[in-house]
This record gives structure tokens, sequence and C-alpha cells, in this order.
């Protein structure tokens, strides 16, 4: 009996440490209930300044840092390329896409883009100057690195 | 040879043009050149403003061709929809303003009703097919003029390169004041979808 009545509060305490953190943290599911109506909130303006951003670790790929409204990314045409792809980067001064680019999975290198990285807006996004909605409590792997000392 | 006797003179012959062609007894020199400018500029204007009235946008899109496919993807442009509410319709686009290049053009679009009419691109698919064709005759027609019909609204002159974004300014400073290139050779696609754009320059 003690038992019994021993863990049912230890799980009632732990519901209500539950609902009051949930109440710190917005709520992401929408609405409630989830089939009422709201007003859709603003869009947000895009970082457009041209200004090509820290990467937070080697293998993000880079945000946008230019507006690509109006871009065409479908099957008959691919404006990224038309800035991005090897052959063009001395007219427009883009940075080449990378030569993972032109990888298959196997990490074969093909003589064009990879099917797989055809679709750039899969992996590359513009920034917004939205305001996160929870804290980021990422920590840059330099940070880390330079808490270790180096050598003697 | 006497068939061909026989019906001039049936022709001359006829009352009406015995009518038409016999000097005017009761009419005075005056009303007849004064009618006939009248007469002239009611030509001419009507002329014209069959000419205006298929110079519309309403115009353009009132054939379902032109509606379904190539209207509907310009709503979704900056030239349809922008902060500053100012926009270009199919013929700002399409038509020239020089009145001798706007009539050759117009005879051109004979060939587009007569396209209409027997149903060349009725269909989604049929224009899609025809498209990479009609784009070509855009982009040719637009290099030969200088994209004349984008610097009706954007002139080149007017540009402050030092409110573009830093891409734009190094292009337009690179290629377009030098004279090296025009709009349409950097500013395909900017009003509908593009067809398969594989062997056009600058593209792959
Ligand atoms: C008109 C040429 C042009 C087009 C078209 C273009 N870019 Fe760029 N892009 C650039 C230039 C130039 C830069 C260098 C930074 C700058 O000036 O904005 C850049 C930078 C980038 C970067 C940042 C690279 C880095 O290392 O930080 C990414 C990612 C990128 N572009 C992706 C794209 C994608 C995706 C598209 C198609 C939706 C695209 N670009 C279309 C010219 C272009
Ligand atoms: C599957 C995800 C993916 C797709 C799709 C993709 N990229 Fe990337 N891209 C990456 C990653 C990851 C990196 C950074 C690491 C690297 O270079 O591989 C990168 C790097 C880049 C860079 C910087 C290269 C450098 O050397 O600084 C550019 C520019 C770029 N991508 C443009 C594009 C364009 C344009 C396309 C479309 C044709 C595209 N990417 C498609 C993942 C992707
Ligand atoms: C009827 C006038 C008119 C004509 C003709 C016209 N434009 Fe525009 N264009 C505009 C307006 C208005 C804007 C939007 C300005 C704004 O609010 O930012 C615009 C915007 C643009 C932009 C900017 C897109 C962006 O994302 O900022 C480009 C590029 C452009 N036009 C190219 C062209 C080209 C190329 C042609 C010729 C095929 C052309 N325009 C013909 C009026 C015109
Ligand atoms: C050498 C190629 C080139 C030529 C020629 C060219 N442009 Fe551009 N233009 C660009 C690039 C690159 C950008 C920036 C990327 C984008 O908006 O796609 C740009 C951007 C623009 C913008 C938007 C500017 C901004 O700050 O957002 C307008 C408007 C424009 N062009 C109009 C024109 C007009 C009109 C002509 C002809 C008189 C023309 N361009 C000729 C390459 C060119
Ligand atoms: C801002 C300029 C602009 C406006 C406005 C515009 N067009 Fe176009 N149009 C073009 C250009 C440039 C092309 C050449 C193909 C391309 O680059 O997309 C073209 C191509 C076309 C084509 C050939 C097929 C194709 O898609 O390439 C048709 C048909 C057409 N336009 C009809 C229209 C009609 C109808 C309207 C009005 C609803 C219209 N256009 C408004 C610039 C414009």
């Amino acid at each position: 009996m003690r038992r019994l009545l021993l863990s049912a509060c230890a799980g009632a305490t732990c519901l209500v440490a539950g609902a009051l953190f949930a109440q710190e943290a917005p709520r992401l599911t929408g609405p409630e209930p989830f089939t009422k109506e709201t007003p859709a909130p603003p869009m947000q303006r895009q970082v457009t300044d041209d200004v090509r951003r820290k990467r937070n670790y080697p293998d993000q790929p880079p945000l946008i840092p230019h507006a690509i409204e109006g871009y065409a990314l479908d099957l008959n045409a691919n404006k990224c390329l038309a800035c991005h792809a090897r052959k063009f980067t001395e007219q427009s001064q883009a940075p080449m896409i990378s030569v993972t680019h032109y990888q298959d999975r196997e990490g074969n290198t093909l003589g064009g883009v990879s099917p797989r990285r055809y679709s750039c807006l899969a992996c590359h996004v513009p920034q917004t100057a939205a305001k996160p909605l929870v804290p980021n409590t990422f920590v840059d792997m330099d940070a880390l690195v330079e808490r270790e000392p180096r050598g003697r | 040879m006497a068939a061909i006797a026989r019906a001039w003179s049936w022709f001359w012959l006829n009352p009406w043009v015995r009518t038409a062609t016999r000097p005017p007894v009761t009419l005075s020199l005056a009303f007849l050149t004064l009618g006939g400018f009248v007469a002239g500029v009611l030509f001419w204007g009507g002329f014209n403003t069959v000419l205006e009235h298929t110079n519309t946008e309403a115009f353009c899109t009132s054939c379902h061709e032109m509606k379904t496919n190539v209207f509907e993807e310009l709503k979704g442009t900056i030239h349809y929809a922008n902060r500053s509410g100012v926009r270009a319709t199919c013929p700002d686009c399409h038509v020239p303003h020089q009145w001798t290049d706007k009539i050759a053009r117009k005879m051109q679009a004979s060939k587009e009703v007569w396209g209409h009419l027997f149903g060349s691109i009725d269909t989604r698919d049929k224009f899609l097919d025809l498209r990479r064709h009609l784009a070509e005759h855009e982009w040719a027609r637009m290099k030969a003029n200088d994209s004349l019909e984008c610097r009706n609204c954007h002139s080149a002159q007017s540009m402050d390169v030092s409110k573009q974004n830093p891409r734009a300014a190094a292009a337009h400073e690179k290629d377009l004041f030098t004279g090296q290139k025009t709009c349409i050779d950097c500013h395909k696609g900017i009003a509908h979808k593009l067809p398969n754009m594989q062997g056009v320059p600058g593209w792959q």
C-alpha cells in the first residue's frame, strides 16, 4: 500500500513539473483545438546583404546570403547553377559548388552535378531575422577545443 | 480576249460604278475635301482604337492559352505584385511602343490568332512542347532591340548601383553599362516559368 502511494505521489510530481516546464516553452503544435484556424504570422524578412555567414561546423551547408526570389529551380532550369557551376564562376564571381556536389553517394566524382545535389534548396536556406522560439544552447566546436590546453 | 473586253465594259457600264466615277454636280469642293478629311480621321481613329484594344492585358488574356499558362505564372512574380504597386502588363513587355514596330508585331500576331483557331497550343502539354520555341522568339527579339521593352521602364541611366545589392551592382557595372550584354541576356524567366534551358548560353 505504501509503495503504491509513494509511486502515485512521484507520478503526480512528475506530471505537475512537466506541466510547469511545458508552460515555459512556447506552444509548437498550433492552436487548441488543432482544427481552429488562426491568422498566419507575418513572413519574416530574409537577410540578403551578400555577406557570407560563418558555418557552425565544417559540414554545414552554408546559408544563402543573397535574394533568391523568383529563381527557377525545377526540372527545366536551375538558376543557382547559372552562377555557382564551375564554368560560370568567373563571370558571376560566386563561390563554386564544392567537389562534394559532383560526387555520388559512393564518393565517385561525376562529370556533372550529382542528381542528389541538384535541388539546392533542400540543404541551403536563406536566413531570416526571426527570433528563435526556444533558446539555443549550441556550443561551437572551436569553443570546446580552446578550453583544452594545447601541448605543454 | 473578248471575255476580258466584255467584263471591262460590264464593269464601267454598271450604274453604281458610273455614279461613283461621275464628277459631282451638287456637292461643293469644300464639302468633299472636309468630308474626306473627317472620314479619314474616323477611319484612322477607329483603326487605332481597335489597335489599342488589342494592346490591353484583358485582350491578351481573353484567350485561354495565355490566361491559363503565362498569365497565371506572371501573377507570382515581382512584375505583378510588389511593394510599390507599379506593375507591368503583357503589352508593356511584348509590344513595341514605336508605331511601325507595333504594326510589324501585330502582323506577326495574326499568326498567333491562326494558331489559336487551329488549336496549336490549346492544351498545357502542347504549350509546353512549343514553349522553348516561343521563348527563343522573344529572346531573339529582345536581344535584337537591346531589350527596349525593359528599358521603357528601367533606364540604365537612372539605375543607382549604390542602392542595388552588391551582386546586382557588380554585374551591371561590368557588363550592362559597358554595353557587353543586355537585360535579357541575364534576366531570362523573370515573368514566366522557363522551358528546358539545356544549351541556352549561360545555363546548364
Ligand atoms: C547571379 C548569380 C547567383 C545566383 C543566380 C545564385 N547565387 Fe548564390 N551566390 C552568388 C554570389 C556572388 C555569392 C557570394 C556572396 C554574395 O555576394 O552574396 C553567393 C553565395 C552563395 C552561398 C554562400 C556560400 C558560402 O560559402 O557562404 C550559397 C549557399 C549560395 N550562394 C546558394 C545559392 C543558391 C541555392 C542559389 C539558387 C537558389 C543561388 N545561390 C543563386 C551568386 C549567385
Ligand atoms: C544534400 C545537401 C546539399 C545540396 C542538395 C546542395 N548542397 Fe551545397 N553544400 C552542402 C554542404 C554540406 C556544403 C558544405 C560542405 C561541402 O562543401 O560539401 C555545401 C557547400 C556549398 C557551397 C560552398 C562551397 C565552398 O567551397 O565554399 C556552395 C556555394 C553551395 N554548396 C552551393 C550549392 C548549390 C548552388 C546547390 C544546387 C545546385 C547545392 N549547393 C546543393 C550541401 C548541399
Ligand atoms: C511596365 C514597366 C516595366 C517593364 C516593361 C519591365 N519592368 Fe522590371 N520592374 C518593374 C517594376 C515596377 C518592378 C518592381 C520594383 C519594386 O517594387 O521593387 C520591376 C522589377 C524588376 C526586377 C527586380 C527583381 C527583384 O527581385 O528585385 C528585375 C530584375 C526586372 N524588373 C527586370 C526586367 C526586365 C529584364 C524587363 C524586360 C523583359 C522588365 N523588367 C520590364 C517595371 C517594369
Ligand atoms: C551581366 C548580366 C546582367 C545584365 C546585362 C543586366 N542585369 Fe540586372 N541583375 C544582374 C544580376 C546578377 C542581379 C542580381 C541578382 C538577381 O537579382 O538575380 C541583377 C539585378 C537586377 C535588379 C534588382 C536590383 C536589386 O538591387 O535587387 C534589377 C531591377 C535589374 N537587375 C534590372 C536590369 C535591367 C533593366 C537590365 C537591362 C537594362 C539589366 N538588369 C541587365 C545581372 C544583369
Ligand atoms: C516583365 C516583362 C513581361 C511581362 C509583363 C510579360 N512577359 Fe511574356 N515573356 C517575357 C519574356 C522575357 C519572355 C521570354 C521567355 C522568358 O525569359 O521567360 C516571355 C515569353 C512569353 C511567351 C512565350 C512562352 C514562354 O513562356 O516563354 C508568351 C506566350 C508570353 N510571354 C505571353 C505573355 C502574356 C500573355 C503576358 C501577360 C499576362 C506576358 N507575357 C507578360 C516578359 C514578359
